[in-house]
Protein backbone atom coordinates (compact mmCIF):
# COMPACT_ATOMS: atom_id res chain seq x y z
CA UNK A 1 0.00 0.00 0.00
CA UNK A 2 1.29 3.29 -0.99
CA UNK A 3 -0.30 5.60 1.69
CA UNK A 4 -2.58 5.47 4.60
CA UNK A 5 -4.38 8.47 6.32
CA UNK A 6 -7.08 9.75 8.52
CA UNK A 7 -9.96 11.13 6.47
CA UNK A 8 -10.64 14.55 7.37
CA UNK A 9 -14.24 15.88 6.62
CA UNK A 10 -14.19 18.25 3.33
CA UNK A 11 -14.28 21.87 5.22
CA UNK A 12 -17.35 23.08 2.99
CA UNK A 13 -19.54 20.38 4.91
CA UNK A 14 -21.26 20.83 8.05
CA UNK A 15 -19.32 20.67 11.51
CA UNK A 16 -17.53 17.68 11.88
CA UNK A 17 -18.29 16.22 15.56
CA UNK A 18 -17.97 12.97 14.30
CA UNK A 19 -14.53 11.38 12.95
CA UNK A 20 -14.46 8.82 10.08
CA UNK A 21 -12.10 5.89 11.09
CA UNK A 22 -11.91 4.98 7.39
CA UNK A 23 -8.55 4.26 5.90
CA UNK A 24 -7.42 6.04 2.86
CA UNK A 25 -4.75 4.37 -0.25
CA UNK A 26 -3.81 6.95 -2.31
CA UNK A 27 -3.03 5.29 -5.80
CA UNK A 28 0.57 5.19 -7.20
CA UNK A 29 -0.99 5.01 -10.47
CA UNK A 30 -3.17 7.64 -12.35
CA UNK A 31 -6.09 6.43 -13.48
CA UNK A 32 -7.16 6.24 -17.11
CA UNK A 33 -10.43 7.34 -17.19
CA UNK A 34 -13.16 6.11 -19.65
CA UNK A 35 -13.20 10.42 -20.77
CA UNK A 36 -9.68 10.20 -21.97
CA UNK A 37 -7.89 11.55 -19.22
CA UNK A 38 -5.50 10.56 -16.60
CA UNK A 39 -6.13 11.30 -13.09
CA UNK A 40 -3.49 11.42 -10.81
CA UNK A 41 -3.30 11.37 -6.51
CA UNK A 42 -6.37 9.38 -6.47
CA UNK A 43 -7.44 9.02 -3.33
CA UNK A 44 -9.79 6.06 -1.81
CA UNK A 45 -11.52 5.91 1.04
CA UNK A 46 -12.41 2.61 2.41
CA UNK A 47 -13.47 0.53 5.44
CA UNK A 48 -13.04 -3.00 6.46
CA UNK A 49 -14.67 -5.93 8.59
CA UNK A 50 -13.71 -9.11 9.47
CA UNK A 51 -9.94 -10.52 8.60
CA UNK A 52 -8.26 -11.60 5.35
CA UNK A 53 -7.50 -15.04 5.09
CA UNK A 54 -3.92 -16.36 4.58
CA UNK A 55 -4.54 -17.43 1.31
CA UNK A 56 -6.68 -14.17 0.26
CA UNK A 57 -9.49 -15.87 -0.53
CA UNK A 58 -12.20 -14.63 1.67
CA UNK A 59 -12.94 -11.23 0.50
CA UNK A 60 -16.09 -9.54 -0.33
CA UNK A 61 -16.13 -6.06 -1.89
CA UNK A 62 -19.28 -4.43 -1.73
CA UNK A 63 -19.99 -1.39 -3.22
CA UNK A 64 -22.30 1.42 -2.43
CA UNK A 65 -25.14 3.37 -4.23
CA UNK A 66 -25.44 6.89 -5.01
CA UNK A 67 -25.59 8.71 -2.01
CA UNK A 68 -24.26 6.11 0.20
CA UNK A 69 -20.79 5.38 1.62
CA UNK A 70 -17.79 3.11 2.81
CA UNK A 71 -19.36 2.79 6.03
CA UNK A 72 -21.29 0.06 5.11
CA UNK A 73 -21.63 -1.23 9.33
CA UNK A 74 -20.21 1.29 11.15
CA UNK A 75 -21.92 4.82 12.47
CA UNK A 76 -22.09 7.49 9.41
CA UNK A 77 -19.36 9.93 10.27
CA UNK A 78 -21.92 13.00 9.62
CA UNK A 79 -25.09 11.79 10.90
CA UNK A 80 -24.00 9.28 13.55
CA UNK A 81 -26.48 6.66 11.98
CA UNK A 82 -25.63 3.03 12.48
CA UNK A 83 -24.20 2.02 8.90
CA UNK A 84 -26.34 1.86 6.09
CA UNK A 85 -26.46 -2.21 5.71
CA UNK A 86 -25.40 -3.09 9.24
CA UNK A 87 -28.61 -5.46 9.50
CA UNK A 88 -26.83 -7.52 6.86
CA UNK A 89 -23.13 -6.78 7.22
CA UNK A 90 -21.70 -7.98 10.55
CA UNK A 91 -20.67 -11.28 12.56
CA UNK A 92 -22.93 -14.17 12.03
CA UNK A 93 -25.44 -12.05 9.26
CA UNK A 94 -25.93 -12.83 5.62
CA UNK A 95 -22.81 -11.63 4.73
CA UNK A 96 -20.87 -13.16 7.77
CA UNK A 97 -17.78 -11.04 8.81
CA UNK A 98 -16.65 -14.00 10.86
CA UNK A 99 -16.43 -15.67 7.76
CA UNK A 100 -16.08 -12.37 5.37
CA UNK A 101 -13.25 -10.04 4.54
CA UNK A 102 -15.56 -7.03 3.70
CA UNK A 103 -14.20 -4.24 1.77
CA UNK A 104 -16.67 -0.96 0.96
CA UNK A 105 -14.85 1.99 -0.31
CA UNK A 106 -16.20 5.83 -1.29
CA UNK A 107 -16.88 6.08 -5.18
CA UNK A 108 -14.64 8.12 -7.07
CA UNK A 109 -16.37 11.44 -7.38
CA UNK A 110 -17.44 11.06 -3.39
CA UNK A 111 -17.50 13.54 -0.78
CA UNK A 112 -16.51 10.78 2.10
CA UNK A 113 -12.35 10.73 1.79
CA UNK A 114 -12.22 9.37 -1.87
CA UNK A 115 -11.16 12.02 -4.77
CA UNK A 116 -13.82 13.75 -6.02
CA UNK A 117 -14.80 17.92 -7.05
CA UNK A 118 -14.74 18.83 -3.47
CA UNK A 119 -10.96 17.44 -3.59
CA UNK A 120 -8.10 19.67 -4.08
CA UNK A 121 -6.43 19.59 -7.71
CA UNK A 122 -3.00 19.91 -8.59
CA UNK A 123 -2.74 23.32 -8.23
CA UNK A 124 -4.45 22.88 -4.98
CA UNK A 125 -7.68 24.67 -4.89
CA UNK A 126 -10.99 22.13 -5.45
CA UNK A 127 -11.79 20.49 -8.38
CA UNK A 128 -15.27 21.43 -8.54
CA UNK A 129 -16.24 21.46 -12.27
CA UNK A 130 -13.11 20.59 -13.67
CA UNK A 131 -12.82 17.57 -12.32
CA UNK A 132 -13.55 15.18 -14.87
CA UNK A 133 -16.53 13.43 -15.15
CA UNK A 134 -16.23 10.01 -14.66
CA UNK A 135 -18.05 6.68 -15.30
CA UNK A 136 -19.21 3.54 -12.91
CA UNK A 137 -16.29 2.19 -14.65
CA UNK A 138 -13.64 4.39 -13.84
CA UNK A 139 -15.33 3.90 -10.05
CA UNK A 140 -14.73 0.34 -10.30
CA UNK A 141 -10.50 1.21 -11.49
CA UNK A 142 -10.01 3.21 -8.46
CA UNK A 143 -11.77 0.13 -6.03
CA UNK A 144 -9.54 -2.44 -7.33
CA UNK A 145 -6.46 -0.29 -7.12
CA UNK A 146 -7.52 -0.84 -3.36
CA UNK A 147 -7.49 -4.92 -4.24
CA UNK A 148 -4.54 -4.19 -5.47
CA UNK A 149 -3.18 -2.97 -2.78
CA UNK A 150 -4.31 -5.81 -0.41
CA UNK A 151 -2.93 -8.18 -2.90
CA UNK A 152 -6.18 -9.96 -3.31
CA UNK A 153 -6.07 -11.72 -6.99
CA UNK A 154 -9.76 -12.59 -6.57
CA UNK A 155 -12.68 -11.51 -4.40
CA UNK A 156 -15.10 -14.53 -3.30
CA UNK A 157 -18.06 -12.30 -4.25
CA UNK A 158 -18.63 -8.71 -5.36
CA UNK A 159 -22.25 -7.18 -4.05
CA UNK A 160 -24.00 -4.33 -4.65
CA UNK A 161 -27.84 -2.65 -4.84
CA UNK A 162 -28.89 -0.06 -7.23
CA UNK A 163 -25.56 1.72 -8.52
CA UNK A 164 -23.28 -0.87 -6.46
CA UNK A 165 -25.07 -3.05 -8.50
CA UNK A 166 -24.19 -1.42 -11.63
CA UNK A 167 -20.33 -1.38 -10.59
CA UNK A 168 -21.03 -5.14 -9.32
CA UNK A 169 -21.98 -5.78 -13.12
CA UNK A 170 -19.14 -3.57 -14.33
CA UNK A 171 -16.44 -5.09 -12.27
CA UNK A 172 -17.96 -9.24 -13.70
CA UNK A 173 -17.77 -7.68 -17.06
CA UNK A 174 -14.29 -5.83 -16.87
CA UNK A 175 -12.00 -7.59 -14.37
CA UNK A 176 -13.81 -10.99 -15.09
CA UNK A 177 -10.92 -12.82 -13.42
CA UNK A 178 -11.25 -11.10 -10.22
CA UNK A 179 -14.29 -12.77 -8.48
CA UNK A 180 -16.04 -16.00 -8.16
CA UNK A 181 -19.74 -14.23 -7.89
CA UNK A 182 -21.39 -11.70 -8.07
CA UNK A 183 -24.73 -10.41 -6.33
CA UNK A 184 -26.35 -7.44 -7.91
CA UNK A 185 -29.81 -6.11 -5.75
CA UNK A 186 -32.38 -3.36 -7.21
CA UNK A 187 -30.01 -2.68 -10.20
CA UNK A 188 -30.09 -2.19 -14.11
CA UNK A 189 -27.27 -2.81 -16.69
CA UNK A 190 -28.12 0.57 -18.33
CA UNK A 191 -29.99 3.97 -17.18
CA UNK A 192 -33.13 4.85 -19.06
CA UNK A 193 -34.73 7.49 -20.25
CA UNK A 194 -37.02 7.86 -17.07
CA UNK A 195 -33.93 7.19 -15.05
CA UNK A 196 -31.56 9.94 -16.60
CA UNK A 197 -34.75 12.50 -16.67
CA UNK A 198 -35.18 12.23 -13.19
CA UNK A 199 -31.38 13.02 -12.50
CA UNK A 200 -31.53 16.11 -14.61
CA UNK A 201 -34.34 17.10 -12.91
CA UNK A 202 -32.05 17.23 -9.63
CA UNK A 203 -28.76 18.76 -11.57
CA UNK A 204 -31.27 21.23 -12.95
CA UNK A 205 -32.16 22.16 -9.48
CA UNK A 206 -28.90 22.61 -8.07
CA UNK A 207 -27.40 24.18 -11.22
CA UNK A 208 -30.33 26.98 -10.74
CA UNK A 209 -29.57 27.36 -7.42
CA UNK A 210 -27.32 30.83 -7.40
CA UNK A 211 -24.97 29.81 -4.27
CA UNK A 212 -23.73 26.98 -6.57
CA UNK A 213 -21.62 29.71 -8.69
CA UNK A 214 -20.50 27.07 -11.67
CA UNK A 215 -19.68 24.96 -8.60
CA UNK A 216 -17.06 27.04 -7.13
CA UNK A 217 -18.71 27.56 -3.85
CA UNK A 218 -16.29 25.62 -1.99
CA UNK A 219 -14.47 27.72 0.97
CA UNK A 220 -16.91 30.81 1.91
CA UNK A 221 -20.44 30.29 2.89
CA UNK A 222 -23.17 28.10 2.38
CA UNK A 223 -22.91 25.69 -1.29
CA UNK A 224 -26.55 25.06 -3.08
CA UNK A 225 -28.47 23.94 -0.45
CA UNK A 226 -31.57 24.58 -2.02
CA UNK A 227 -31.17 23.04 -5.31
CA UNK A 228 -29.54 20.02 -3.55
CA UNK A 229 -32.23 19.53 -1.41
CA UNK A 230 -34.81 19.64 -4.13
CA UNK A 231 -32.62 17.08 -6.21
CA UNK A 232 -32.74 14.88 -3.15
CA UNK A 233 -36.64 15.30 -3.02
CA UNK A 234 -37.08 14.55 -6.90
CA UNK A 235 -34.96 11.52 -6.20
CA UNK A 236 -36.56 10.06 -3.14
CA UNK A 237 -39.73 9.76 -4.61
CA UNK A 238 -38.13 7.69 -6.69
CA UNK A 239 -37.04 5.63 -3.95
CA UNK A 240 -40.47 4.58 -2.69
CA UNK A 241 -43.31 2.77 -4.01
CA UNK A 242 -46.70 4.89 -4.69
CA UNK A 243 -47.97 2.14 -2.27
CA UNK A 244 -45.79 2.44 0.64
CA UNK A 245 -46.05 6.43 0.31
CA UNK A 246 -49.71 6.20 0.43
CA UNK A 247 -49.41 4.28 3.79
CA UNK A 248 -47.06 6.06 5.29
CA UNK A 249 -48.80 9.61 4.46
CA UNK A 250 -52.15 9.45 2.50
CA UNK A 251 -53.08 12.95 2.73
CA UNK A 252 -52.77 13.52 6.61
CA UNK A 253 -52.00 17.00 7.16
CA UNK A 254 -48.90 17.96 9.30
CA UNK A 255 -49.29 19.05 12.87
CA UNK A 256 -52.61 20.90 11.99
CA UNK A 257 -56.25 19.99 11.60
CA UNK A 258 -57.31 22.07 8.48
CA UNK A 259 -55.44 23.20 5.46
CA UNK A 260 -54.12 26.88 5.33
CA UNK A 261 -54.82 27.75 1.65
CA UNK A 262 -50.65 28.80 1.69
CA UNK A 263 -47.85 26.94 0.82
CA UNK A 264 -46.81 25.95 3.73
CA UNK A 265 -45.74 22.06 4.17
CA UNK A 266 -49.62 21.44 5.05
CA UNK A 267 -49.11 17.12 3.87
CA UNK A 268 -47.23 15.18 5.97
CA UNK A 269 -45.77 14.00 2.84
CA UNK A 270 -44.46 17.48 1.56
CA UNK A 271 -42.85 17.89 5.24
CA UNK A 272 -41.40 14.86 5.23
CA UNK A 273 -40.12 15.24 1.52
CA UNK A 274 -38.87 18.62 3.10
CA UNK A 275 -37.01 17.19 5.79
CA UNK A 276 -35.02 14.65 3.52
CA UNK A 277 -34.04 17.16 1.28
CA UNK A 278 -32.48 19.15 4.49
CA UNK A 279 -31.27 17.09 6.17
CA UNK A 280 -29.66 15.30 2.38
CA UNK A 281 -27.40 18.43 2.56
CA UNK A 282 -25.71 18.05 5.51
CA UNK A 283 -23.88 14.72 4.10
CA UNK A 284 -23.42 15.35 0.50
CA UNK A 285 -21.69 17.57 -1.61
CA UNK A 286 -23.73 19.23 -4.57
CA UNK A 287 -20.94 18.68 -7.31
CA UNK A 288 -20.29 15.24 -6.30
CA UNK A 289 -24.20 14.60 -6.73
CA UNK A 290 -23.57 16.02 -10.33
CA UNK A 291 -20.63 13.77 -11.18
CA UNK A 292 -22.43 10.71 -9.94
CA UNK A 293 -25.55 11.02 -11.50
CA UNK A 294 -24.05 11.97 -14.73
CA UNK A 295 -21.75 8.36 -14.32
CA UNK A 296 -25.10 6.41 -13.72
CA UNK A 297 -26.71 8.08 -16.59
CA UNK A 298 -24.09 7.16 -18.83
CA UNK A 299 -23.60 3.71 -17.70
CA UNK A 300 -24.67 1.24 -20.53
CA UNK A 301 -22.79 -1.71 -20.19
CA UNK A 302 -24.17 -3.46 -23.62
CA UNK A 303 -22.69 -0.41 -25.17
CA UNK A 304 -19.09 -0.82 -23.61
CA UNK A 305 -19.40 -4.12 -25.21
CA UNK A 306 -20.03 -4.08 -28.63
CA UNK A 307 -24.21 -3.26 -28.01
CA UNK A 308 -24.84 -6.81 -26.65
CA UNK A 309 -25.58 -7.64 -23.20
CA UNK A 310 -24.30 -11.34 -23.12
CA UNK A 311 -21.05 -10.46 -24.61
CA UNK A 312 -20.35 -8.35 -21.65
CA UNK A 313 -20.16 -11.89 -19.67
CA UNK A 314 -18.43 -13.58 -21.91
CA UNK A 315 -15.03 -14.35 -19.88
CA UNK A 316 -16.82 -14.03 -16.58
CA UNK A 317 -16.85 -17.76 -15.53
CA UNK A 318 -18.35 -15.99 -12.15
CA UNK A 319 -21.66 -17.09 -10.42
CA UNK A 320 -24.49 -14.93 -10.40
CA UNK A 321 -27.30 -13.83 -8.53
CA UNK A 322 -29.82 -11.11 -10.09
CA UNK A 323 -32.32 -9.75 -6.97
CA UNK A 324 -35.44 -7.03 -8.21
CA UNK A 325 -38.41 -5.90 -5.80
CA UNK A 326 -42.26 -5.96 -7.36
CA UNK A 327 -42.81 -2.06 -5.78
CA UNK A 328 -39.37 -0.93 -7.40
CA UNK A 329 -40.08 1.33 -10.50
CA UNK A 330 -36.37 3.09 -10.50
CA UNK A 331 -34.75 0.06 -11.56
CA UNK A 332 -38.06 -2.55 -12.31
CA UNK A 333 -37.87 -6.69 -12.53
CA UNK A 334 -37.58 -6.10 -15.87
CA UNK A 335 -34.25 -4.77 -16.03
CA UNK A 336 -32.47 -7.32 -13.56
CA UNK A 337 -34.60 -10.26 -16.16
CA UNK A 338 -32.93 -8.57 -19.05
CA UNK A 339 -29.74 -9.24 -17.53
CA UNK A 340 -30.23 -12.42 -16.21
CA UNK A 341 -31.20 -13.48 -19.72
CA UNK A 342 -28.03 -11.81 -21.45
CA UNK A 343 -26.15 -13.71 -18.34
CA UNK A 344 -28.44 -17.35 -19.71
CA UNK A 345 -26.95 -16.39 -22.93
CA UNK A 346 -23.60 -15.89 -22.03
CA UNK A 347 -23.91 -20.00 -20.49
CA UNK A 348 -23.12 -18.11 -16.86
CA UNK A 349 -24.22 -19.82 -13.75
CA UNK A 350 -27.60 -17.15 -12.83
CA UNK A 351 -30.01 -16.99 -10.59
CA UNK A 352 -32.65 -14.59 -10.47
CA UNK A 353 -35.79 -13.69 -8.19
CA UNK A 354 -38.00 -10.95 -8.10
CA UNK A 355 -38.97 -10.12 -4.15
CA UNK A 356 -42.27 -8.88 -3.05
CA UNK A 357 -41.38 -6.36 -0.44
CA UNK A 358 -43.88 -2.93 0.14
CA UNK A 359 -40.86 -0.49 0.06
CA UNK A 360 -40.14 0.55 -3.66
CA UNK A 361 -36.42 0.29 -4.60
CA UNK A 362 -34.92 1.18 -1.16
CA UNK A 363 -36.05 -2.56 -0.36
CA UNK A 364 -32.98 -3.31 -0.71
CA UNK A 365 -31.66 -1.71 2.15
CA UNK A 366 -34.85 -2.26 4.58
CA UNK A 367 -36.15 -5.47 6.28
CA UNK A 368 -36.70 -7.83 3.60
CA UNK A 369 -36.16 -11.29 5.36
CA UNK A 370 -36.14 -13.21 1.71
CA UNK A 371 -33.30 -10.67 0.52
CA UNK A 372 -31.28 -12.51 3.59
CA UNK A 373 -32.07 -15.52 2.86
CA UNK A 374 -31.18 -15.02 -0.55
CA UNK A 375 -28.05 -13.44 0.26
CA UNK A 376 -26.79 -15.65 2.87
CA UNK A 377 -27.34 -18.43 1.09
CA UNK A 378 -25.57 -17.05 -2.42
CA UNK A 379 -22.86 -16.27 -0.17
CA UNK A 380 -22.26 -19.35 1.56
CA UNK A 381 -21.21 -21.73 -1.20
CA UNK B 1 -30.65 -35.89 1.26
CA UNK B 2 -34.24 -36.24 1.62
CA UNK B 3 -35.93 -39.19 -0.76
CA UNK B 4 -36.93 -37.91 -4.15
CA UNK B 5 -40.68 -38.12 -5.22
CA UNK B 6 -40.76 -41.14 -7.22
CA UNK B 7 -40.92 -39.23 -10.65
CA UNK B 8 -37.80 -37.19 -9.46
CA UNK B 9 -36.29 -40.23 -8.76
CA UNK B 10 -36.85 -41.97 -12.09
CA UNK B 11 -35.29 -38.97 -13.42
CA UNK B 12 -32.54 -38.73 -11.04
CA UNK B 13 -31.57 -42.49 -12.33
CA UNK B 14 -31.39 -41.54 -16.05
CA UNK B 15 -29.73 -38.64 -16.18
CA UNK B 16 -26.53 -38.96 -18.13
CA UNK B 17 -23.74 -37.62 -15.33
CA UNK B 18 -21.78 -34.54 -15.60
CA UNK B 19 -24.25 -33.03 -18.18
CA UNK B 20 -26.27 -30.03 -17.91
CA UNK B 21 -29.64 -30.18 -17.15
CA UNK B 22 -32.90 -27.50 -16.67
CA UNK B 23 -35.67 -28.31 -14.84
CA UNK B 24 -38.62 -25.97 -15.36
CA UNK B 25 -40.77 -25.40 -12.18
CA UNK B 26 -37.81 -26.88 -10.08
CA UNK B 27 -39.97 -25.92 -6.74
CA UNK B 28 -37.33 -26.19 -4.37
CA UNK B 29 -34.43 -27.49 -6.09
CA UNK B 30 -34.36 -31.16 -4.68
CA UNK B 31 -34.07 -32.64 -7.71
CA UNK B 32 -31.27 -30.07 -9.16
CA UNK B 33 -29.13 -30.31 -6.27
CA UNK B 34 -29.81 -34.56 -6.07
CA UNK B 35 -28.63 -33.99 -9.33
CA UNK B 36 -25.43 -31.55 -8.78
CA UNK B 37 -23.99 -33.43 -5.36
CA UNK B 38 -24.81 -37.23 -6.74
CA UNK B 39 -23.88 -36.79 -10.64
CA UNK B 40 -21.92 -33.74 -10.68
CA UNK B 41 -24.61 -32.47 -13.33
CA UNK B 42 -24.32 -28.84 -14.42
CA UNK B 43 -28.06 -28.38 -12.90
CA UNK B 44 -29.79 -24.68 -13.77
CA UNK B 45 -34.12 -24.69 -13.18
CA UNK B 46 -37.07 -22.16 -13.44
CA UNK B 47 -39.44 -21.84 -11.02
CA UNK B 48 -42.22 -19.22 -10.76
CA UNK B 49 -43.20 -19.08 -7.24
CA UNK B 50 -40.12 -16.53 -5.75
CA UNK B 51 -39.89 -17.95 -2.28
CA UNK B 52 -39.30 -21.68 -3.89
CA UNK B 53 -36.80 -19.85 -5.58
CA UNK B 54 -35.15 -17.69 -2.64
CA UNK B 55 -34.84 -21.57 -1.48
CA UNK B 56 -33.29 -22.81 -4.38
CA UNK B 57 -30.44 -20.03 -4.38
CA UNK B 58 -29.75 -20.70 -0.47
CA UNK B 59 -29.17 -24.39 -1.75
CA UNK B 60 -26.20 -22.60 -4.27
CA UNK B 61 -28.58 -23.48 -7.30
CA UNK B 62 -29.15 -21.62 -10.16
CA UNK B 63 -32.34 -20.71 -10.66
CA UNK B 64 -34.33 -18.18 -12.92
CA UNK B 65 -37.88 -16.62 -11.58
CA UNK B 66 -39.88 -16.93 -14.64
CA UNK B 67 -42.63 -19.50 -15.85
CA UNK B 68 -42.04 -22.01 -18.55
CA UNK B 69 -45.39 -20.94 -21.06
CA UNK B 70 -43.50 -17.65 -21.79
CA UNK B 71 -39.43 -17.13 -20.58
CA UNK B 72 -38.27 -20.25 -22.09
CA UNK B 73 -37.76 -18.54 -25.02
CA UNK B 74 -35.46 -16.84 -23.81
CA UNK B 75 -32.43 -19.81 -23.42
CA UNK B 76 -30.38 -19.87 -26.85
CA UNK B 77 -31.10 -23.31 -28.64
CA UNK B 78 -29.51 -26.94 -27.14
CA UNK B 79 -27.84 -25.05 -23.97
CA UNK B 80 -28.95 -28.64 -22.30
CA UNK B 81 -28.59 -31.98 -22.77
CA UNK B 82 -31.87 -32.39 -20.82
CA UNK B 83 -34.85 -30.28 -20.10
CA UNK B 84 -36.86 -31.16 -17.28
CA UNK B 85 -40.74 -30.97 -16.63
CA UNK B 86 -41.70 -32.09 -13.95
CA UNK B 87 -45.38 -32.06 -12.92
CA UNK B 88 -46.11 -29.17 -14.40
CA UNK B 89 -46.96 -30.05 -18.16
CA UNK B 90 -50.98 -29.99 -17.21
CA UNK B 91 -50.40 -26.81 -15.43
CA UNK B 92 -49.00 -24.61 -18.75
CA UNK B 93 -51.50 -23.20 -21.08
CA UNK B 94 -50.07 -24.53 -23.64
CA UNK B 95 -48.41 -27.99 -23.21
CA UNK B 96 -47.89 -28.42 -26.94
CA UNK B 97 -45.88 -25.17 -27.61
CA UNK B 98 -44.04 -26.08 -24.30
CA UNK B 99 -43.28 -29.25 -25.52
CA UNK B 100 -41.88 -27.65 -28.41
CA UNK B 101 -39.29 -25.55 -26.26
CA UNK B 102 -38.51 -28.41 -24.23
CA UNK B 103 -37.05 -30.25 -27.22
CA UNK B 104 -35.50 -26.89 -28.39
CA UNK B 105 -33.57 -26.00 -25.25
CA UNK B 106 -32.61 -29.40 -24.46
CA UNK B 107 -31.28 -32.32 -27.00
CA UNK B 108 -33.68 -34.06 -24.49
CA UNK B 109 -36.61 -33.59 -22.55
CA UNK B 110 -38.19 -35.67 -19.24
CA UNK B 111 -41.76 -34.72 -18.72
CA UNK B 112 -43.85 -36.01 -16.23
CA UNK B 113 -47.44 -35.81 -15.19
CA UNK B 114 -50.30 -37.63 -13.27
CA UNK B 115 -52.49 -39.79 -15.39
CA UNK B 116 -55.67 -38.69 -15.48
CA UNK B 117 -56.67 -41.94 -17.11
CA UNK B 118 -55.88 -43.66 -13.70
CA UNK B 119 -58.85 -45.54 -12.82
CA UNK B 120 -60.26 -43.72 -9.93
CA UNK B 121 -60.53 -40.60 -12.31
CA UNK B 122 -62.32 -43.13 -14.69
CA UNK B 123 -64.48 -44.53 -12.19
CA UNK B 124 -64.92 -41.48 -9.92
CA UNK B 125 -66.50 -39.77 -13.55
CA UNK B 126 -68.06 -42.89 -14.51
CA UNK B 127 -70.45 -43.22 -10.83
CA UNK B 128 -70.33 -40.17 -9.87
CA UNK B 129 -70.31 -38.43 -12.94
CA UNK B 130 -67.61 -35.92 -10.89
CA UNK B 131 -64.41 -34.71 -11.93
CA UNK B 132 -62.54 -36.46 -9.26
CA UNK B 133 -60.38 -34.90 -6.06
CA UNK B 134 -57.95 -38.22 -5.46
CA UNK B 135 -54.87 -38.57 -2.95
CA UNK B 136 -52.69 -37.35 -6.08
CA UNK B 137 -55.60 -34.68 -7.56
CA UNK B 138 -56.49 -33.02 -4.67
CA UNK B 139 -57.68 -30.11 -5.29
CA UNK B 140 -61.54 -29.12 -6.49
CA UNK B 141 -61.67 -28.61 -10.52
CA UNK B 142 -62.51 -24.37 -9.72
CA UNK B 143 -59.21 -23.95 -8.01
CA UNK B 144 -56.55 -26.54 -9.60
CA UNK B 145 -53.92 -25.58 -11.44
CA UNK B 146 -53.95 -28.47 -13.70
CA UNK B 147 -55.51 -26.81 -16.39
CA UNK B 148 -55.07 -29.48 -18.97
CA UNK B 149 -56.26 -33.32 -17.89
CA UNK B 150 -54.24 -35.23 -19.63
CA UNK B 151 -53.71 -39.24 -19.43
CA UNK B 152 -51.11 -41.64 -20.84
CA UNK B 153 -52.70 -42.01 -23.94
CA UNK B 154 -53.22 -38.81 -24.94
CA UNK B 155 -49.47 -38.23 -24.19
CA UNK B 156 -48.69 -40.54 -26.46
CA UNK B 157 -50.87 -39.30 -29.24
CA UNK B 158 -49.06 -35.90 -28.97
CA UNK B 159 -45.51 -37.50 -28.84
CA UNK B 160 -46.54 -39.36 -32.49
CA UNK B 161 -48.41 -36.38 -33.89
CA UNK B 162 -45.10 -34.00 -33.29
CA UNK B 163 -43.48 -37.08 -34.41
CA UNK B 164 -40.94 -37.22 -31.21
CA UNK B 165 -38.96 -39.95 -30.47
CA UNK B 166 -39.67 -41.74 -26.82
CA UNK B 167 -36.00 -42.95 -25.88
CA UNK B 168 -37.74 -43.76 -22.54
CA UNK B 169 -41.08 -44.16 -20.42
CA UNK B 170 -41.41 -45.64 -16.99
CA UNK B 171 -45.05 -45.59 -14.95
CA UNK B 172 -46.01 -45.86 -11.55
CA UNK B 173 -48.12 -45.94 -8.69
CA UNK B 174 -46.87 -44.66 -5.65
CA UNK B 175 -43.43 -45.96 -6.02
CA UNK B 176 -43.97 -49.24 -8.14
CA UNK B 177 -43.62 -49.40 -11.67
CA UNK B 178 -46.89 -50.34 -13.85
CA UNK B 179 -46.08 -52.65 -17.13
CA UNK B 180 -46.31 -50.45 -20.30
CA UNK B 181 -49.86 -52.38 -21.05
CA UNK B 182 -51.31 -51.63 -18.11
CA UNK B 183 -50.21 -47.86 -17.87
CA UNK B 184 -53.07 -45.98 -19.07
CA UNK B 185 -55.42 -47.27 -16.31
CA UNK B 186 -52.98 -48.31 -13.41
CA UNK B 187 -50.42 -45.53 -13.47
CA UNK B 188 -50.59 -42.59 -11.08
CA UNK B 189 -47.80 -41.27 -12.80
CA UNK B 190 -45.96 -40.99 -16.09
CA UNK B 191 -42.77 -40.33 -17.23
CA UNK B 192 -41.25 -39.73 -20.37
CA UNK B 193 -37.63 -39.27 -22.34
CA UNK B 194 -38.28 -37.83 -25.46
CA UNK B 195 -35.76 -36.69 -28.38
CA UNK B 196 -36.51 -35.24 -31.87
Amino acid sequence: MTARARWTKPAAMVDPALHAQSQVLELAQPLALDGGQQLGGVRVAYETYGQLNAARSNAVMIFHALTGDQCVASPHPITGKPGWWVRMVGPGKPIDTDRFFVICANVLGGCYGSTGPASAGPDGQPYAMRFPVITIRDMVRAQVGVLDAFGIEQLHAVVGGSMGGMQALSFAANWPERTRAALVIASTARHSAQNIAFHEVGRQAIMADPKWKSGDYYGGGKGPENGLAVARMAAHITYLSEEGMHEKFGRKLQDRTEKTFGFDADFQVESYLRHQGLSFTDRFDANSYLYITRAMDYFDLAEEHGGRLADAFRASKARFCLVSFDTDWLYPTVESRTIAHALNAAGAPVSFVELSAPFGHDSFLLDVPALDRVIEGFLKQ
Amino acid sequence: MTALRPDLAVIAANVAPGSRVLDIGCGDGALLAALRDGKQVDARGMELDPHDVAECVAKGLSVMQGDADTDLVDYPDATFDYAILSQTLQTTKRPDKVLDELLRVGRKAFVSFPNFGHWRVRASLLWHGRMPVTRLLPVAWYETPNIHHVTVSDFRDLVAAKHLTVEGAWFLSGDKRISDAAASWRAEHAVFLLSR
